[in-house]
């Protein structure tokens, strides 16, 4: 009989490692697209991470949200665009140590940070939101919906305002190319179109014309 | 059993890399953007956890606002990369100079 506090430490170092690999690969393999693929594997492993900590709603969301959206995004532009490789990875080996040593100081000093506190450490308690008597969705929409609901609309006219921005700085208006105007076509009438001509029912023989005869 | 500085270390760790990559993909656009979505994830998972084990709400809630900035920013951000890569050609850092004096 495993002891559940015990799994769930062991999937957490598992999970854990496994976004810290992915994270390493982001910032070291030379092709791009391995790059986000390997940002995609981060986000999907810290997802699993957020579900150990029992916030379902958001681990499932980063997975919607930036596995199903981001990250195609970025996979569309990185393969749009024609980047020669050798070129990008350029001052690699220049700038490595200086980007250990930086990143090595500031990680000395945040884990000398958190040593200090870890002195008197909290144990994962009871979950806040099963205390409450809801799930986790229940527990946050909660929130969401009356406590923070004007930064909650806020979000979605940022939302708004990004995908307008995004689709007008690509919007390109290349000239000599004839588009579908749908304006035009929506304003136009049946009268400038069609002409309806009056005429008998029954139209006389037609005489024949002059030097034309060929029949006999 | 997990303790909070367990999230906190992890966090801690992803931020560095980070970190690292600002100074090491000093070329690549599309590597700079990604490590600021790695810092962003660094941020939120202490979020995640100092709100679980605070049992307050408005750090989860934070993070689901990070998460809707970070996608607007992103996409914007993509935009102005295609934009750039379509005048100039390349996304290489240092060749975007034209206004340096």
């Amino acid at each position: 009989m495993i002891d559940p506090q015990m799994f769930q430490l062991v999937c957490f170092y598992a999970f854990a490692a496994v976004t810290v690999v992915a994270a390493l690969g982001v910032i070291s393999l030379r092709n791009t697209v391995h790059a986000v693929l390997s940002l995609v594997l981060t986000f999907f492993s810290t997802a699993c991470i957020w579900l150990l900590a029992e916030a379902e709603f958001l681990a499932i969301a980063l997975i919607v949200v930036y596995v199903g959206a981001v990250m195609v995004l970025f996979l569309f532009v990185v393969m749009m665009l024609d980047i020669k490789q050798e070129q990008v990875r350029e001052g690699f080996i220049r700038y490595l140590p200086v980007g250990i040593i930086v990143a090595l100081v500031m990680l000395g000093e945040m884990l000398a940070l958190i040593g200090v506190r870890a002195m008197h450490q909290t144990l994962m308690g009871a979950n806040p939101a099963t205390a409450a008597g809801v799930s986790n969705t229940e527990w946050l929409g909660h929130a969401l919906y009356t406590q923070f609901l004007l930064p909650f609309e806020i979000a979605a006219l940022i939302l708004t305002v990004g995908v307008v921005a995004a689709v007008v700085l690509t919007l390109r208006h290349r000239t000599g190319v004839r588009h579908q105007q749908a304006s035009q076509q929506v304003l136009v009438n049946a009268r400038d179109r069609v002409r309806v001509v009056k005429m008998a029912a029954v139209t006389p023989a037609p005489s024949p014309a002059p030097g034309k005869e060929t029949t006999p | 059993m997990i303790t909070l500085s367990h999230f906190i270390v992890l966090g801690a760790v992803l931020f560095s890399i980070a970190l690292a990559s600002l100074f090491i993909n000093r070329k690549n656009v599309i590597v700079l953007l990604m490590s600021i979505e790695l810092m962003l994830l660094a941020v939120n998972i202490n979020f995640v956890a100092f709100s679980r084990f605070l049992g307050d709400v408005a750090g989860q809630v934070f993070v689901f606002f990070i998460l809707t900035v970070a996608a607007a920013e992103t996409a914007i951000g993509l935009a102005i990369l295609v934009l750039l890569f379509r005048n100039r050609s390349t996304i290489n850092v240092a060749e975007i100079d034209s206004m340096k004096g």
